[in-house]
């Protein structure tokens, strides 16, 4: 846990960092007769930033985290249960582009409803069968806002021609 | 009296069969629409527009006003359910409705919001029947001066939401701050902070990006973890003698949902403020003048009354300037102003003298959606309170999933979608940390008017921040701002004297 | 050679008459028709004038049922427009059939402005020309100022306090602000304002002492008694506006429109295009789209097909030379 917040205050350190740098593509000075430039608040504000972590890492370095002792910030099953939802949603994003949101939708479903919930197949079944309907009449039938398809698309067409 | 006869004739026009039937079907349509994370009142506005040529104008826009209102009650409903708020409106009911409903007082918080909701509507309908041409006249002459002054006056407010750790904290409100910078640098024209070149990021960090990342995703991977992914189910049952007792414990707030009503309508007409300013003020409000300012954020029904009655009463005010100014102060009445362009109607000064079987029967049905809001929104409560019950491995991919549509929906790009999952999972480590993630979003939220605001104005005073002290209304506005930000320091440093007096 | 050539072409073309004929469902199969929901891309913000207009086309378009898919309306404002274009451009697939865009003159100064874009706009899709929205110059009634000689004398005596407000830098308002601090001798500051409409609010609400709106912003303002328009930046005088004299006829001609046109992504198929530039040619002739056309004073013909594009390529030429003049490229 103490390790976790320095390493915690480096990383943002160095995001800091980045953005001031990033911002300064913009004029970061006080422009006479206007004001503040175009990246004169991204700037200083990431400044900022830095000077929040670097707060944060002379405290550390002065004890004051030293309370947590030596807690895991992560144990072994906090780490699983985190990779589980983190890799899952990834993959189920990354999913999209290949068989689409209808596609990806009963994947996620499948996997946490029968392989971490332990429920029953019929029951799996139906909601992974319905919660892809009911989203496709909501979104694209009703609001008309349409998912993205991957590759599934084509198969979409007859719908559309019957639905809209 | 003549308006209190105008709003007479106004109720008529509401009342006839067809329009009472459009706001009981714009009501129903617009709290579900509501109540999905990433869709808001503009989804059903902006899409159920063209729908609308079926019927007279008159007819319409009261439609759309019904979905507008319906769509305000149903993002209370995700902010408190699940936690994440649907609409930028809606962050502050998260703060004290999330823990409400964790602790088993989900109803509580439904039955607050949904009344101070209603208290909000009431008020601010009464207060722009009495005063809309002297108040638009005030909203016109709010200039970029005003607006900054205003944006301070928000800002204060936050200091007494801060949390322990103050490095913390300020971190959380700059990286909002610049997350918010990203995109078009509107003064100068210029593209910025455009990383890796990727034209995603030219539209900017969208708000409910960050929020859905940090309250959705972020939120069940920590649920994840406190319950190991067991299946864990509420009991929470609701009885009407519950139902009944949860109105009379609403006593203690009424003071706050007044408070949150006024303030709300105030900063709701202003142009280019809209509704979510007004709540995170009326929410700061009324912790820093609580007896008990700790108890908020733990669950105190005050935090969802004062947010909820601003909210409700400021997106009726926001219906002023887009009536008499032909402004939006949202992006909502941004599209509710372009279906009265279609339907022949011309927004502007002089709506109100050639229009007024429109404009009343507008107000009229505003009031009419409000009473029918709340009526349909209780009654809807225990289908609510039935997700509770639904066991955590079900619920948890399915809020997955509307995550992804919901961050997806709003830009139709995918790269908000990548965007929001990194937030959530950083949002996650560092909250694991004592990093305040409310700060950030709502940072996200005014940022932009902040900047553009304070730049336009610097501008206009070639580059002397004299201009803020020379409007008055600006220097009043700033003064109360300064006040706002000294106040919880000297409360903070006095305790520490009685502290080390008693000591 | 050539009337082989000819002789050939009738032959073909008659024989397709006569397949078609006989089989008419062919005939349908062979036209474009959209299978899914359109994208329609705004290359502006919710609530803006080009906004609304491309949400009037779809409502024009739902209401007469032109086509058989609706009209998905997308807001892309990022970066003066810049994110509509590099979403035209990478458009691929089904999408490259199933996109449309409205645009504004952004189209031309956005990839001027922003080269390394890689935006190449005569490799777009020209669908159809609706309207050309017109400029005048406003000042508020408060003011007491009542044509250009008054204007010019008391933006003179403000010099740098005198405020004008307008849309982003290096857009519209800001080239036609250059052209009368350039021909007066004005030295004005150009405060930039998100939309339109808020530049109107600003000067009706006096934080701001002139504009270059257009007609259907001010509008309202206008008819309320707020705002005085002095001078139109067209070739001939506005019928909304019989007492503002154009610019040419105060001798210093500048006429300037904003384009109100939709555009197709790069590569769209020639069935496609074909099928969206008639869509639109209806649309154009649809009662609302003429009155709203008249109401608001907006200008200009229906155009296609290469003229639509010579009218770009003619415009790009002459923005490019005013971005140079004001030093934004």
């Amino acid at each position: 846990m103490r390790r976790a917040e320095l390493v915690m205050a480096v990383i943002m350190a160095i995001v800091s960092i980045s953005l001031m740098w990033k911002s300064a593509e913009l004029p970061i000075g006080w422009i006479p007769r206007e004001g503040p430039g175009g990246g004169a608040f991204p700037f200083w504000l990431s400044a900022g930033m830095l000077v929040c972590c670097i707060w944060i890492i002379v405290r550390w370095f002065r004890g004051y985290f030293d309370s947590y002792g030596d807690t895991l910030y992560m144990d072994k099953e906090t780490v699983r249960v985190f990779l589980t939802g983190a890799v899952s949603l990834t993959v189920t994003i990354g999913a999209i582009y290949l068989v689409g949101v209808y596609g990806a939708i009963p994947m996620l479903l499948i996997f946490y409803m029968k392989f971490i919930g332990r429920h029953t197949w019929p029951l799996t079944i139906a909601l992974a069968v319905a919660f892809p309907v009911v989203t496709f009449f909501f979104f694209e039938i009703a609001l008309t806002i349409t998912l993205p398809k991957g590759l599934t698309e084509p198969l979409f067409y007859p719908l559309y021609d019957i639905f809209l | 009296m003549e308006v209190l006869a105008l709003l007479f004739d106004g109720f008529i026009v509401a009342l006839e069969p067809l329009n009472f039937i459009l706001i009981v079907v714009g009501v129903t349509v617009g709290l579900f629409i509501g109540a999905m994370p990433g869709l808001g009142s503009v989804n059903g506005v902006a899409i159920l527009l063209p729908m609308t040529f079926l019927v007279p104008p008159t007819s319409a826009v009261i439609f759309l006003g019904a979905i507008y209102y319906g769509a305000m009650y149903g993002g209370a409903i995700s902010s408190i359910m699940l936690g994440i708020p649907g609409a930028s409106t809606a962050v502050a009911t998260t703060f004290d409705g999330r823990p409400m409903a964790r602790s088993g007082l989900a109803d509580q918080a439904l039955i607050a919001a949904a009344t101070a909701s209603f208290v909000g509507g009431t008020i601010s309908v009464i207060l722009f029947t009495m005063f809309a041409p002297p108040l638009a006249e005030v909203a016109l002459r709010f200039g970029a001066p005003e607006e900054f002054a205003l944006m301070l006056l928000a800002f204060a407010t936050f200091i007494g939401l801060s949390g322990d750790d103050i490095p913390k904290t300020f971190f959380s409100i700059l990286i909002g701050l610049v997350l918010s910078a990203v995109g078009l640098d509107i003064v100068s024209g210029e593209p910025r902070l455009i990383f890796f070149d990727i034209p995603g990021f030219f539209h900017g960090v969208n708000f409910l990006v960050l929020a859905i990342g940090i309250y959705g995703i972020g939120e069940i991977l920590w649920t994840l973890e406190t319950n190991k992914g067991e299946v864990e189910v509420s009991t929470l049952e609701l009885t009407l003698k519950k139902f009944i007792s949860g109105f009379f414990r609403l006593k203690n707030a009424i003071s706050t949902m007044l408070m949150g009503s006024f303030l709300g309508f105030f900063v709701g007409i202003l142009p280019a403020a809209g509704a979510t300013p007004g709540s995170l003020m009326a929410y700061g409000v009324a912790k820093t003048m609580d007896k008990n300012p700790e108890s908020f954020g733990k669950g105190n029904v005050k935090g969802v009354a004062a947010p909820e009655a601003a909210n409700n009463s400021a997106s009726t005010g926001s219906m002023l300037p887009m009536l008499t100014l032909g402004i939006p102060g949202s992006p909502t009445t941004a599209i509710l102003l372009g279906g009265m362009v279609i339907w022949g109607l011309e927004p502007g000064p002089r709506l109100f003298t050639d229009q007024t079987e429109f404009v009343w029967g507008l107000i009229a049905s505003l009031y009419a959606a409000n009473l029918l809001a709340l009526v349909i929104n209780l009654a809807f409560i225990p289908v609510f309170i039935w997700v509770l019950r639904v066991p955590f491995t079900i619920l948890a991919p399915v809020i997955f999933i509307l995550c992804i549509v919901g961050g997806y929906a709003p830009t139709q790009d995918m790269h908000d979608v990548w965007l929001m999952l990194l937030f959530g999972v950083v949002g996650y480590l560092m909250r694991k940390l004592d990093y305040p993630m409310a700060p950030a979003v709502l940072a996200i939220v005014l940022g932009p008017l902040a900047e553009t605001s304070l730049r336009q104005s610097l501008i206009i005073g070639k580059g002397s921040p004299q201009i803020f002290i020379d409007r008055p209304i600006a220097a009043a506005i700033m003064a109360c701002a300064i006040i706002l930000f000294i106040l919880p320091l000297v409360k903070l440093i006095s305790a520490k004297r009685k502290k080390s007096s008693s000591n | 050679m050539k009337t082989i050539r000819k002789m050939l072409l009738t032959s073909a073309s008659l024989l397709a008459l006569a397949f078609f004929s006989v089989a008419s469902v062919q005939v349908a199969m062979a036209e474009f028709d959209p299978k899914k929901p359109v994208d329609f891309v705004i290359m502006a913000g919710k609530g803006g004038g080009a906004d609304k207009m491309a949400r009037l086309m779809q409502s024009i378009i739902e209401k007469h049922g032109l086509a058989s898919k609706p009209f998905v309306p997308i807001n892309k404002p990022g970066g003066s427009g810049a994110e509509a274009l590099v979403h035209m451009n990478n458009t691929s697939g089904a999408a490259k059939d199933h996109t449309v865009m409205v645009t504004l003159n952004s189209f031309y100064t956005t990839p001027l402005r922003q080269p390394n874009l890689g935006i190449d706009i005569s490799t777009f899709t020209p669908v159809g020309r609706m309207a050309e929205d017109t400029f005048l110059l406003w000042v508020n009634v408060d003011s007491g100022i009542m044509n250009v000689d008054d204007f010019v004398a008391a933006a003179k005596a403000a010099g740098d306090s005198w405020i004008m407000a307008g849309t982003g830098k290096g857009q519209e308002d800001q080239l036609l602000t250059d052209f009368l601090n350039r021909t007066y001798g004005l030295n004005m500051t150009y405060v930039p304002y998100k939309g339109g409409g808020r530049v109107a609010k600003e000067l009706a609400g006096n934080n701001a002492n002139s504009t270059v709106n257009n007609p259907s912003e001010q509008l309202g303002f206008y008819e309320a008694g707020n705002t005085r328009a002095l001078a139109a930046f067209t070739g001939n005088r506005l019928e909304l506006f019989p007492n503002a004299p154009t610019f040419g006829e105060l001798g210093n001609e500048f006429i300037y429109y904003m384009q109100r046109s939709v555009v197709g992504p790069p590569g769209m198929s020639a069935e496609a295009a074909a099928y969206y530039q008639e869509l639109f040619s209806k649309v154009f002739q649809t009662e609302e789209w003429q009155e709203y056309k008249k109401s608001k004073s907006l200008y200009g013909d229906f155009l296609t097909g290469q003229a639509l594009m010579d009218y770009w390529m003619n415009e790009r030429t002459i923005h490019e030379a005013m971005l140079k003049q004001i030093g934004e490229i």
